[in-house]
């Protein structure tokens, strides 16, 4: 086996908290364990279940980070976020930054690229007619953008991918 | 014993107004309703037990003890609803009247209202109505087991994407 091989990808898990949060746990098993995971959110309340998880070997590959929470008419607080987001990136220096929503994620997917990570948006399920603002927003930024209703995909190699659904 | 709740931020006056009248009415239902966070003009229930937010503990046992689930139309609600196989009825916020930014949850709730055990109401005035009807059939209905777990396409197309770079 190749060195490289031997080191853990770094993910970075991004959501807000509630609907966004639970639809990015439901995603867990595609990095638990075999990768360094930080997830990063915007309730402390969340810490127990992240830790407590039925599905992780070791917590040793496991971190949990709270952020401000802010919508997108909260300017100071959406600048805070970004700037919290934004140190997260720049010690964590992530493999691979992920996100459900809404603007903590796509502003870790922006910030992500920016410092060479790869970027995957999983639009979230609430948005059955229209991808999200900050979905539609980030299509540039993201290098798989998946939405979770089929007949929003695209056949094309541009639009939104649809490989399933978090329910 | 009936759990309300309208998701972790914004309350949700129509919907819990809609609950306390029918409350009202029915002393013989116990229910509890996590109401957000509130404000000098929201709706203060009379009938029902309240809280602004409760802890991911309480959330949980609620949950447990709960017939049956009166939710806002967001996905952490309906998706923890059909993980713990509870019956759920929805009502969705509207854009136009502030509850949320858009109508989106007009359309989940119109893709999960033929979902197994979950009913819909479209607004407030038909609420009581639509809660009896749901309230005589769960009584009959044994609910299917949802995964804990995102689809395994999906699961499988993020580990490839996280794995082959």
């Amino acid at each position: 086996m190749k060195a490289k091989e031997m080191v853990k990808k770094k993910v970075l898990a991004v959501s807000s908290a509630g609907g966004h949060w639970v639809q990015l746990r439901r995603l867990r098993l595609a990095w638990v364990n075999d990768c360094n995971v930080t997830y990063v959110t915007t309730k402390e309340e969340y810490r127990d279940e992240v830790f407590k998880d039925p599905e992780i070997v070791t917590t040793d590959d496991v971190r949990f980070v709270t952020i401000v929470a802010a919508n997108r008419w909260q300017k100071l607080k959406l600048i805070w976020q970004l700037m919290s987001i934004a140190w997260l990136i720049l010690k964590i220096r992530p493999d691979v930054v992920i996100s459900t929503g809404a603007a903590a994620g796509y502003f870790a997917l922006r910030l992500g690229k920016m410092m060479g990570a790869r970027t995957i948006w999983v639009d979230s399920i609430a948005n059955a007619e229209v991808m999200s603002l900050s979905g539609q927003r980030v299509e540039k930024y993201a290098d798989l953008w998946l939405t979770q209703w089929e007949h929003l995909s695209s056949a094309s190699e541009n639009g939104p991918q649809y490989k399933g659904a978090v329910v | 014993m009936i759990f309300v709740t309208v998701g972790h931020e914004l309350g949700f006056d129509r919907l819990i107004e809609a609950v306390d009248k029918y409350a009202k009415t029915h002393p013989e239902i116990t229910f509890f309703a996590q109401v957000g966070s509130l404000n000098e003009t929201s709706y203060i229930p009379q009938h029902i037990g309240h809280s602004e937010f409760v802890t991911p503990a309480k959330f949980e046992s609620l949950f447990e003890n709960a017939d049956l689930i009166v939710a806002h139309a967001g996905m952490g609600s309906i998706i923890t609803a059909l993980t713990r196989q509870r019956p759920l009825l929805i009502m969705p916020r509207r854009g136009h009247l502030m509850e949320t930014r858009n109508d989106h949850q007009v359309a989940t709730a119109a893709r999960f209202r033929s979902r197994e055990g979950v009913f819909v109401a479209d607004d407030e005035t038909v609420f009581s109505d639509v809660l009896d009807e749901v309230l005589d059939i769960i009584g009959n209905t044994k609910l299917k087991k949802t995964s804990e777990f995102a689809d395994t396409s999906l699961i499988s197309a993020i580990r490839n994407f996280i794995h082959n770079d």
